[in-house]
């Protein structure tokens, strides 16, 4: 139950299995594939042509769209295609194809961004190409241009890496602490923000204890000790967890005078202020019962998810399903061969004892999902209203207020498919909602109209 | 060439699950309801044993025959009917006809369970209303509590010396003997099968607790009612929690998860209501015990509670109250 104090979670059980392996830089593989919508908001459009020859380091795509995140190539090498094809994400994308020279040689553009004031250091952020690394991929420079300035008072560095399997966050805290603290300043110092929080869970003691040592002359840095229960990283979890305040459905961290940004962006942001290489290859974690050589690996964005894998010694069962992220709530994929995107943390392979589905059965209204849902939802009563396909129950239980963390499905002894099903009739709800609201505008215009037509007819 | 993998599963998250399933959770509940099966072989012997025997055989085949029958996928392999009829088999005397406690399976599996549509459609317990069912047709037999050697002496002495059945302490209570409560927690008294032993029901609650089967808000409540409601009444509360059917009910049966609320507050209004409507009927009512009618009451309110004590919601406006 929850305890005022705290939000209600899960205990999964962690297999972090690579936690202590260094973070090994990746061989260059035959062909990067790179994608123009690696972030939430506009893709990108490729400002290179086939047959360019590009730079590590050279910006390949970028879109003036207020919601974007510039791509820039992580290769040197020739472009040899610029393909329509379905990207990882499950949608046609425009995919920039570059064959390496292996000579990696780094653009001239690649130099340490002049940072001034607030306004050049969001240019900066933004020329950087970072996003949310953990996996929602919101562009990190839309995150620091909030609208309301004066109101945001916390940056919160969300490190809890609560996933299970995924280990790059804390190698990365074990290895370039002094870096991120570095990013911590510098996002409170432009940004004018009071205090920074860096929530980490008590599962990486050395984290915390390398973190608490870099920031024990910062008084405005707090090093957040949060609960081994997830999703201590789920951004309306870690902001109630560090501040004590509800984050509502719907609203920005910024509403709640927040910006939470995940460790590793921290981490690439500095990395840009200091040499100006902007977001060219992302840290993941290797691992699942098929992989023969589980670890952490530092990859080029583009490269073929099938040559990471065999990079780390490729598998040793017949695969049946390829999870990027992790396993609460990352992505199931069809097929490997897609390139590397910078929202990608963790490529888990498992076998069949993994990916079989279990056959769902009936609910037994145990309450497990209710007491682990950190939203204090009913997800068993969600579920049924989504099977009865009644709307109104929906509404009633506040379906949209869902963050889609998975607790629920994890923890249902029926084994039936609670998040999904809660997903696809929020989806639903959301539709309607949005339809409902466009009649309505639609009919208000309209009687405006008609009302304007009938006065001008009175006074003719 | 990097080998490819192709042709793979792909699903909602999350792509992991809690080992406890369905299955896991019935078993602990037999599990926990091994002790006092114990203590019951050791006061009432073989009967203890045949009459489960023959419960669980009857729900298992009563549940296999209605899916079949009902076109509907096989569930026995939940092991819930299992638990149905240990739980009935505990909540009858050692000296009912084997062909009515079978009717008492036919009533709680058939009836209540898969008429309404089976496992989590019920609106009540099964077991509860297969006892009910039985006490008010066969009101005699139900009521007829056999006297064996192991019993304490003061249920021997009142029964007289050659008694073969006799009345509960809950019964003697009425005309003013107290059997002694350390007889009573260890089971060394009459009554229905499963219920005699306090201690051994104590026992197995606490692992379901342990492992997390059920929470303590249900148990802790219903009995904690019982107790207040004793003291106030001017009686001895531990022996009201000792006897009849309230560690039974409080552990096992009122815990029921798809006739109990699901929330800790709702379950604390499920549980202090069974332990009132317990003590009402002891002490007023005509029936010397009723924690199957008090469950039974309160398994019909529980969509209602369910909907008085809804979550304050984190996400929404005013935690979503209107």
């Amino acid at each position: 139950m929850s305890s005022g104090k705290h939000l209600n979670g899960i205990h999964v059980n962690h297999s972090k299995n690579t936690a202590g392996q260094a973070i090994i830089p990746m061989t260059l593989p035959e062909k990067v594939y790179i994608p123009m919508s690696q972030h939430i908001g506009a893709p990108c459009q490729p400002i290179v042509a086939v047959g360019d020859h590009v730079k590590v380091g050279q910006k390949i795509g970028d879109n003036e769209a207020p919601v974007c995140a510039p791509i820039h190539s992580s290769v040197s090498g020739d472009v040899v295609a610029i393909s329509k094809a379905m990207s990882q994400m499950g949608r046609v994308d425009t995919i920039i194809e570059i064959v390496p020279d292996g000579k990696q040689e780094i653009a001239e553009t690649v130099v340490p961004p002049v940072v001034t004031d607030k306004a050049s250091f969001i240019k900066a952020v933004r020329e950087s190409g970072v996003v949310g690394l953990g996996g929602a991929t919101f562009p990190m420079s839309v995150k620091f241009n909030v609208r309301e300035p004066a109101k945001v008072d916390t940056f919160i560095v969300n490190a809890a890496e609560c996933e299970p399997f995924i280990t790059v966050d804390h190698q990365n805290m074990l290895t370039h602490g002094q870096e991120i603290v570095d990013g911590v300043r510098a996002v409170l110092k432009w940004l004018n923000v009071e205090r920074a929080f860096i929530g980490i869970e008590t599962n990486k003691p050395d984290a915390i204890a390398k973190m608490k040592e870099l920031t024990k002359d910062d008084s405005n840095i707090t090093i957040a000790e949060l609960r081994q229960v997830y999703p201590q990283g789920a951004e309306r979890v870690i902001i109630y967890e560090t501040t004590g305040r509800h984050l509502l459905a719907g609203k920005l961290p910024a509403d709640v005078g927040c910006i939470v940004s995940n460790v590793t962006s921290v981490l690439k942001m500095q990395q840009f202020l200091a040499t100006g290489m902007p977001l060219v290859s992302k840290s993941m974690t290797v691992d699942g019962n098929c992989v023969a050589n589980p670890q952490n690996v530092d990859v080029p964005i583009g490269t073929p998810l099938c040559d990471v894998i065999e990079f780390c010694g490729g598998t040793t069962k017949e695969v049946k399903k390829i999870v990027l992220g992790g396993p609460m709530m990352g992505r199931a994929i069809p097929k490997d061969e897609y390139g590397v995107i910078k929202g990608n943390s963790a490529i888990l392979c498992f076998d069949e004892t993994f990916a079989t589905q279990h056959e769902a059965s009936a609910c037994i209204s145990c309450g497990k999902c209710v007491r682990g849902c950190p939203m204090n939802l009913m997800p068993c009563k969600l579920a049924k209203a989504w099977e009865q396909q009644n709307i109104d129950m929906l509404r009633e239980y506040h379906v949209t207020t869902c963050m889609e963390c998975g607790c629920c499905g994890y923890s249902c002894p029926a084994r039936k498919q609670l998040n999904f099903e809660i997903k696809l009739a929020k989806q639903w709800v959301m539709t309607e909602d949005r339809k409902a609201a466009d009649k309505a505008k639609a009919e208000a215009e309209a009687a405006k109209a008609k009302a304007e037509a009938e006065k001008e007819g009175g006074n003719k | 060439m990097s080998t490819k993998h192709t042709n793979l599963i792909v699903s909602s998250s999350p792509h992991v699950c809690d080992p406890v399933d369905t299955k896991t959770i019935m078993r602990a509940v037999v599990i926990a309801l091994v002790p006092a099966f114990a203590v019951s072989c050791s006061v009432f012997g073989i009967t203890a044993l045949s009459m489960v025997a023959v419960c669980v055989a009857a729900c298992v085949l009563f549940e296999a025959a209605c899916r079949k029958l009902l076109n509907r996928p096989q569930t026995i392999g939940d092991w819930s009917a299992v638990v149905t009829g240990v739980i009935l088999a505990f909540n009858l005397p050692s000296t009912l006809p084997y062909w009515m406690a079978v009717i008492g399976c036919f009533a709680a599996l058939v009836l209540v369970k898969q008429l309404f549509g089976g496992l989590g459609q019920n609106f009540a317990n099964p077991a509860i209303v297969g006892r009910i069912v039985l006490f008010i047709a066969f009101a005699t037999p139900m009521t007829n509590w056999e006297i064996t050697p192991r019993m304490s002496s003061v249920i021997r002495e009142a029964a007289g010396a050659d008694a073969v059945t006799g009345a509960t302490p809950l019964g003697l209570l009425n005309k003013g003997i107290e059997v002694p409560v350390n007889d009573m927690a260890i089971g060394f008294i009459n009554g229905s099968l499963g219920e005699i032993s306090a201690v051994a029901l104590l026992l197995g609650g606490i692992y379901l607790i342990y492992r997390k089967v059920i929470t303590w808000e249900i148990p802790v409540a219903f009995l904690a009612t019982v107790a207040v409601l004793a003291v106030l009444m001017g009686q001895n509360p531990l022996f009201h929690l000792c006897a009849g059917g309230a560690m039974l009910g409080a552990f096992f049966m009122a815990t029921d998860y798809v006739t109990s609320p699901m929330t800790g507050k709702g379950k604390l209004i499920f549980g202090i209501g069974c332990g009132i409507m317990t003590m009402l009927i002891r002490q007023f009512g005509s029936y010397p015990e009723g924690v199957s009618f008090a469950i039974l009451l309160m398994n019909i309110l529980t969509p209602h509670i369910d909907n008085w004590t809804k979550t304050k919601l984190n996400g929404v406006q005013n935690g979503g109250a209107k």
